[in-house]
């Protein structure tokens, strides 16, 4: 299991390799990669810059992923989220999941997304030129991770 | 005292980071702590508004939540990442 932060440019493949030999025995092994769209609703941008808050982002993080693996009973799983300034295309964030099977991979895939959508303090400023203007939260963002919230966790149904 | 710590756009707006500030009083909350801050400067009223959140020593929190002497108390907006 683990959670960071880095500066520098995301090593997808080797976050990938690094998963399947934790867990050589997996039946199903889900990742996601996000990565900086080149427009917003305003038109094109040019890059973005990602604030966090050292400490408490590492903390939710990970308190992030340990909730995922207990809820699905995954084998194992990581996140990796940049900061700093990152060019159009980059990957930001990259979440690879663990499972005896792809539903329980699929879904703790999306639970960390949606959570870390809403609960780790990172913040996205998007730049046009010279001008960089801060990333407002989004309603759907915040449904999603309602969606889970409100879904009660395996083994807490009645 | 309390340290403060501010980010994103409520560290641009109040153009301060992080600073110490005396408690006013004890059984202080996060409340009080946004009452002492808003008479700091204009700019402080402006940058609390919103839905900003806090946290205590890196704990998200409400305004009730006491604050005591040595805490680590933020403010920044709602989160954005991923």
């Amino acid at each position: 299991m683990g959670a960071c932060i880095t500066s520098t440019p995301l090593t997808i493949t080797a976050y990938h390799e690094a998963l399947q030999r934790a867990v050589p025995k997996a039946g199903a092994i889900v990742t996601f990669t996000g990565q900086v769209r080149d427009y917003n609703q305003q038109g094109p941008i040019s890059g973005i810059h990602l604030e966090h808050y050292p400490g408490m982002t590492e903390n939710a993080l990970t308190k992030l992923v340990t909730q995922a693996i207990a809820r699905f009973s995954l084998l194992d799983a990581h996140v990796v989220h940049r900061i700093g300034d990152i060019n159009n295309y980059a990957p930001i964030v990259w979440v690879g999941t663990a499972a005896s099977h792809r539903k329980a991979a699929f879904d703790g895939a999306c639970y960390v997304m949606d959570l870390l959508k809403q609960s780790v303090p990172l913040w996205k400023k998007e730049y046009q030129g010279e001008q960089g203007v801060w990333v407002q939260t989004k309603a759907s963002d915040d449904h999603a991770a309602m969606a889970w919230l409100k879904e009660s966790p395996k083994g807490e149904e009645k | 005292m309390i340290n403060i710590k501010t980010f994103a756009q409520v560290r641009e707006v109040t153009q301060e980071a992080g600073f110490s500030l005396p408690l006013e009083k004890a059984n202080s909350t996060v409340a009080d702590v946004k009452v002492t801050l808003r008479m700091r400067a204009p700019c402080w009223g402006e940058a609390l508004d919103d839905g900003v959140l806090c946290a205590v020593n890196q704990v998200l929190c409400d305004d009730s939540h006491p604050v005591a002497e040595g805490d680590e108390v933020a403010f920044f907006p709602p989160v954005t990442g991923g």
